[in-house]
């Protein structure tokens, strides 16, 4: 084993460069002549266009171009691919919502794109758009994702009636039906999954060069795939093919948002190739908070039929899921992981969901950390603190009850997933003893003796990650000293290249100084996608397969040095070794005699993975303002094992942060008349800062997983799943405790806690 | 329509004409190329544009260049030293892994640079309630106030 | 941002007769208000006259009495200021309340005061500790001062020089932060003056105000219950996204007791 090797607490190969502000994120391209874009967006949420006049832009100083949707549809621009067929229940296709990348005859949100301006400098560009005359009609619009599903509301798309673009079940209706029948207890949650933005601190950005030898263009942006990216501007929107290269360097943080195509990747490119000339277009945050997809937004019914001894029967849920005003990339199916996740850890004979998914005038939703996880398990772990409280069985003791065992394994789930590991129950008992959930009575009598309130929460959680699609390439070449690998993702944060070399160093037996990486480029670069909390599992499983397939193929070359039958080398340390002798080739001497080793591992299983774990919270609140304090925040997660464990943490407390969130601060809030975006800049989006979260006591339980080879079972959003449920429950602890109430909605701010207790 | 601005950036003397509406953060990146400090927002609240102008942390991004005329500014990239060797503060969030996507860094690690100068030994709480200018979205802060606290004891040491 | 020319002055006549040359000119003290809202483009100044060179700005002088901050004087000079935390340490935790590390380094409070943003803390020093506002043409007292969003008595040319506040024999601010701005969503100063007292709100309404009726029971004693039930009507508070005008209104109350709890210690 190398120093570095797999399990090993590594420090980031990449924070030196990070650390001396000499990271290269896309605006920090410094292309030379690059000329300066600028959207305009519609200021309504709902307008016809009527018309759109650039003469006087077109002539202000500086200024190169001015593009509309017209000139797009000229040069037969595709429009934004939505790339998930869903079928509604009655066997009909969902809904379609063709997006230009420049608005033609209609905006449909506050920030839709309408015309594109490109000149010598930024400034000369923006102030150049408030010479653009557009002639808008304004239309009725709508922001609530359940209103728009009812008669009268206004129409989205003309096409598509009562704004409901899918409407699908999910799991045996039946099944669930006839379980809630012979129920002993039903009980019910009405709830709201608030809609949120993914705000990476890097902004959006995107800058096209263009090469007229070659005809080719290039594209900068901050991505989490390079290559899908490739394929759907240069294929689907721009029709150019393989003219089109797709490069990211240094990401700012991602969560979802940025594996996105946004309209002004192909409007930069295509302006570009008009112009024969390089383009850079960077957004800044406000333009972020109207056109960044966000995430969440369903309207929630729920209910949880058990039998006479607490046991779980079934779970189902009606989701109202809003998808903005055009269906982005992945949309409509993210609200579909609801469905996979409501049985979350324990025995249930079914799970239905009947999701309807619905357009409304606003930014349209996509994958934001978590990616329907959250939403799933939030409405579970509530649905059982509630239960509990109505059977008066303590919260720890109706999950203890209902526990999937670790003799059940591989277990069928009630929503058709197989479980491969886990021990819920030593888990959650783990995290009774690290949270001291046996001393709460006494921290909360402490608590009010200071005229505090406080509360505890517990939620277990399980994701789903993994999986086939789309696979996650690695390309591995060894030359005479050195390794390079190529993998399909792009790091946006997670420390991809430090951790790729660990691996790559444990299953080449090389030293990590010998191991480069390189990613973010679709010429160079496989197929792959940052998602999902995949890149430990389907990336790290398929650097395994391709340094098994360098050796293999090196095997020959070495035979041939050795003079031995390729049967008696083996492999290990680095070296080729004819067995019981100490004959030896280097990996690297062998790559050199046959002029080098490739391998590609481009297929990867589609086996899942099933991360899970506890979070326990307490809460203090004050009655007085509502201010909720977060205290003693304890997490266990079973990861099946960790390839670094600090940085595995950071993942974790991440993505709690996120989740608390969620939970107190953000919610991304329209008008519910004129579909205006009232959260729209750091000035009224709560995000959390270092005052508003504690510190995290964090330990592990791990329960190697069984599907891949590594044991690894993911980590990126763990947090995110975990912490809204026990911070409500948390809440709710106290708010049932003081005034019967049942339920809390996200974001539970001050003002929403003090109106309960007050109330 | 542009002014002459000169000012000490990283202990060399910097001069330019540039539109009198540049921002200081836009002098530094655009006019000097200096890449490092970053921009997260444009209303001032994440802090990622953080840099000292004479001496006191201030975010760049909403000051002209032309309001730190003749002024002595310090970004990132003259926090290490010549040398490479990082600045007790760089290295603090390297040891405790105060960093992931890298973004927000430049801004943290100069905010807490200005913090422990003023506030040499801070509590937790203290760090907590003094870092409300920065913005992270990655590490859940858990991380960086570690390592502020940690950077503090070693600022301490090699003064 | 739009164009706009830029001067710097060296001295207040300076900045004054500039002014005189532009209707439409701006000063600029720290910008931490006004260079936001222009990259926002909601303001479009044809001319901004940076004051950041004008020395006399600066000072800080206690008095018997008084303490004056000169208009220039940034939040963190204030609240780091030794002579301030002794005779009004009131103050100089407002100052340090203000905005974030940052802010404060850049932020003045001839700036602050001038902009009266409904939400800004200093109103509520000025209007809290009866306050002075020097300019360059008179004396304006802080009850005079300000005139409800973003309005205050300054008349063109006019130019704030320094601020004066009485010393207290005790005050204390308490602020309710906006999660998001960190503005005050609600910040009360209670000052205890001996024959007078002073409850002074910001955030809540549309501009910083008074409260009689606090007051009164005050100097009859200044304890936490002395303001404990006295409800402030919620008509006429701002109501937002971020606090509804009845829970301002309670927020008032509470942070007047923990203001005179403050000022007690």
């Amino acid at each position: 084993m190398t120093k570095f090797a797999i399990g090993q607490t590594v420090h980031r190969l990449e924070d030196p460069t990070l650390l001396q502000g000499k990271g290269c994120y896309t605006d920090d391209l410094r292309p030379q002549g690059a000329a300066h874009a600028f959207v305009l967006r519609s200021p309504h949420a709902h307008v016809l266009i009527r018309g759109i006049d650039t003469t006087a832009a077109r002539k202000a100083p500086g200024v190169i171009a001015v593009l509309t949707g017209a000139d797009a549809k000229a040069d037969d621009l595709g429009t934004m691919p939505c790339i998930v067929p869903v079928k509604n229940h009655d066997g009909t296709p969902r809904g379609e919502t063709p997006r230009p990348v420049l608005a033609l005859d209609r905006a449909r949100h506050v920030g839709d794109p309408v015309a594109l301006v490109v000149a010598e400098t930024y400034h000369a560009a923006r102030d150049a758009a408030e010479l653009i005359e557009v002639d808008y009609e304004p239309l009725p619009a709508v922001a609530d994702v359940y209103g728009a599903a009812q008669p009268g509301a206004p129409l989205v798309w003309p096409e598509i009636k009562q704004n409901i673009v899918a409407d699908l079940h999910l799991g045996s209706k039946e099944a669930a039906d006839a379980a809630f029948a012979r129920a002993a207890h039903i009980s019910k949650i009405e709830l709201v999954q608030n809609r949120l933005v993914a705000n990476p601190m890097e902004p959006r950005a995107a800058f096209a060069e263009y090469d007229p030898e070659t005809d080719r263009s290039t594209l900068h942006t901050s991505s989490q795939s390079v290559a899908l990216l490739r394929a759907h501007i240069g294929d689907i929107v721009l029709k150019i093919g393989d003219k089109l290269r797709v490069r990211s360097g240094n990401v700012g943080g991602a969560f979802g948002m940025k594996a996105m195509m946004h309209p002004e990747q192909p409007m930069i490119v295509w302006a570009s190739r008009r112009l024969k000339r390089a383009v850079r277009w960077t957004g800044d945050r406000s333009e972020g908070f109207l056109t960044d997809v966000q995430g969440r937004d369903h309207k929630v019914f729920a209910e949880l039929a058990l039998d006479k001894d607490g046991k779980f029967l079934a779970v189902r849920a009606t989701v109202y899921a809003g998808m903005g005003a055009y269906l982005s990339q992945f949309a409509p199916m993210i609200p579909q992981s609801v469905h996979s996740m409501m049985p979350s850890v324990y025995a249930f004979e079914a799970a239905h969901l009947h999701l309807i998914e619905t357009v409304t005038n606003t930014v349209p939703v996509d994958a934001y950390r978590g990616a329907g996880r959250p939403e799933g398990i939030y409405v579970t772990e509530r649905l059982i603190d509630i239960a509990a409280r109505e059977l008066k069985i303590a919260p720890d003791e109706l999950r203890r009850r209902n526990f999937i065992k670790p003799s059940q394994f591989p277990y069928t789930t009630a929503a058709g997933l197989v479980y491969d590991s886990g021990d819920f129950e030593g888990l959650q008992a783990k995290a009774l003893k690290e949270a001291d959930w046996a001393g709460f009575p006494a921290r909360k009598a402490a608590s009010e003796a200071r005229g505090k309130l406080r509360g505890i929460g517990l939620t277990m959680y399980v994701e789903r990650c993994g999986g086939a699609a789309p696979p996650d390439s690695v390309a591995l070449k060894v030359n005479k000293d050195r390794v390079l690998v190529l993998p399909g993702t792009v790091d946006n944060g997670q420390g991809h290249m430090t951790v790729l070399k660990q691996m790559v160093s444990e299953y080449l037996g090389v030293d990590m100084e010998k191991i480069d990486v390189s990613q973010g480029d679709s010429d160079a670069n496989p197929f792959g996608l940052t998602g999902g909390s995949r890149f430990a599992v389907v990336t790290g499983t398929a650097a395994g397969i391709a340094a098994k397939e360098v050796v293999d193929k090196g095997m020959e070359q070495a035979a041939k040095m050795l003079e031995a039958a390729a049967a008696d080398i083996e492999y290990g340390d680095g070296d080729y070794k004819v067995k019981g002798t100490d004959r030896k080739a280097t990996l690297f001497d062998v790559a050199s005699a046959a002029g080098g080793i490739e391998a590609l591992h481009i297929k990867n299983t589609g086996a899942l993975t099933f991360p899970n774990g506890c979070h326990i919270v307490e809460v203090e609140i004050d009655p007085q303002t509502g201010v909720t304090r977060l205290d003693r925040y304890t997490i266990v997660d079973d990861f099946g094992r960790a390839l670094n464990p600090m940085l595995l943490l950071g993942q974790v407390h991440g993505g709690t942060v996120q989740g608390i969130g969620q939970a107190l601060l953000e919610h991304a809030v329209y008008d519910n008349e004129s579909a205006q975006l009232l959260t729209g800049s750091f000035m009224d989006y709560a995000m959390p800062r270092a005052d508003d979260v504690p510190s995290f006591h964090t330990t592990f339980h791990h329960t190697p997983c069984t599907t891949n080879p590594l044991g690894v079972k993911g980590a990126g959003e763990a947090g995110s799943v975990g912490a809204p449920p026990a911070i409500i429950n948390a809440i709710v602890d106290v708010l049932h405790a003081k005034k019967g109430i049942k339920h809390i909605d996200m974001p539970a701010t001050r003002e929403k806690v003090w109106r309960a207790l007050n109330g | 329509m542009s002014v002459k601005v000169s000012m000490n950036v990283n202990g060399e003397a910097v001069s330019a004409e540039v539109p009198e509406r540049t921002l200081l953060v836009s002098f530094l990146r655009e006019t000097l190329n200096m890449t490092g400090t970053h921009v997260g927002c444009d209303t001032a609240q994440c802090g990622a544009c953080t840099i000292h102008l004479n001496g006191r942390a201030i975010k760049s991004c909403n000051i002209l260049a032309m309001q730190a005329e003749g002024g002595n500014v310090t970004t990132i990239e003259g926090l290490a030293k010549a040398d490479g060797t990082l600045h007790p503060m760089q290295e603090a969030f390297r040891q405790n892994h105060g960093l992931q996507c890298g973004f927000c860094t430049p801004g943290m690690v100069m905010s807490a640079v200005d913090l422990v100068k003023n506030t040499p030994n801070p509590t937790e709480e203290q760090i907590r309630e003094l870092m409300d200018g920065n913005i992270c979205r990655c590490t859940g802060y858990h991380n960086i106030v570690k390592a502020i606290a940690a950077g503090a004891t070693s600022m301490a040491a090699n003064p | 941002m739009y164009q706009f020319k830029f001067q710097k002055a060296k001295s207040v006549a300076e900045a004054f007769a500039g002014l005189g040359k532009d209707g439409d000119a701006k000063l600029l003290a720290g910008g931490q208000s006004l260079i936001a809202a222009m990259k926002l483009r909601l303001s479009q100044p044809s001319t901004l006259i940076d004051l950041g060179d004008i020395a006399e700005l600066r000072q800080i002088k206690v008095e018997t009495g008084t303490v004056t901050i000169g208009a220039m004087t940034t939040h963190a000079t204030v609240a780091a200021s030794a002579e301030v935390n002794k005779a009004l340490p009131a103050l100089a935790m407002l100052a340090g309340s203000i905005g974030d590390r940052q802010v404060r380094n850049q932020g003045t409070i001839g700036g602050s005061i001038a902009n009266n943003d409904p939400a800004a803390d200093y109103p509520a020093a000025c209007l809290g500790l009866g306050a002075t506002i020097a300019t360059n043409k008179r004396k304006i007292s802080a009850d005079a001062f300000f005139k409800g969003m973003y309005e205050t008595a300054l008349e063109a040319g006019e130019i704030i020089t320094s601020v004066s506040f009485a010393i207290p024999k005790r005050a204390a601010y308490v602020k309710f932060k906006n999660p998001a701005s960190r503005f005050a969503i609600v910040g009360v100063l209670v000052a205890d003056f001996g024959s007078s007292a002073r409850v002074a709100v910001t955030g809540a309404g549309p501009g910083v105000f008074r409260i009689a009726e606090m007051e009164k029971a005050l100097v009859a004693k200044f304890a936490p219950e002395s303001v404990a039930n006295i409800k402030v009507p919620a008509e006429g508070l701002n109501s937002d996204l971020h606090a509804q005008a009845d829970y301002r209104a309670h927020l008032i109350t509470v942070l007047a007791q923990r203001a005179v709890i403050a000022a007690l210690k």
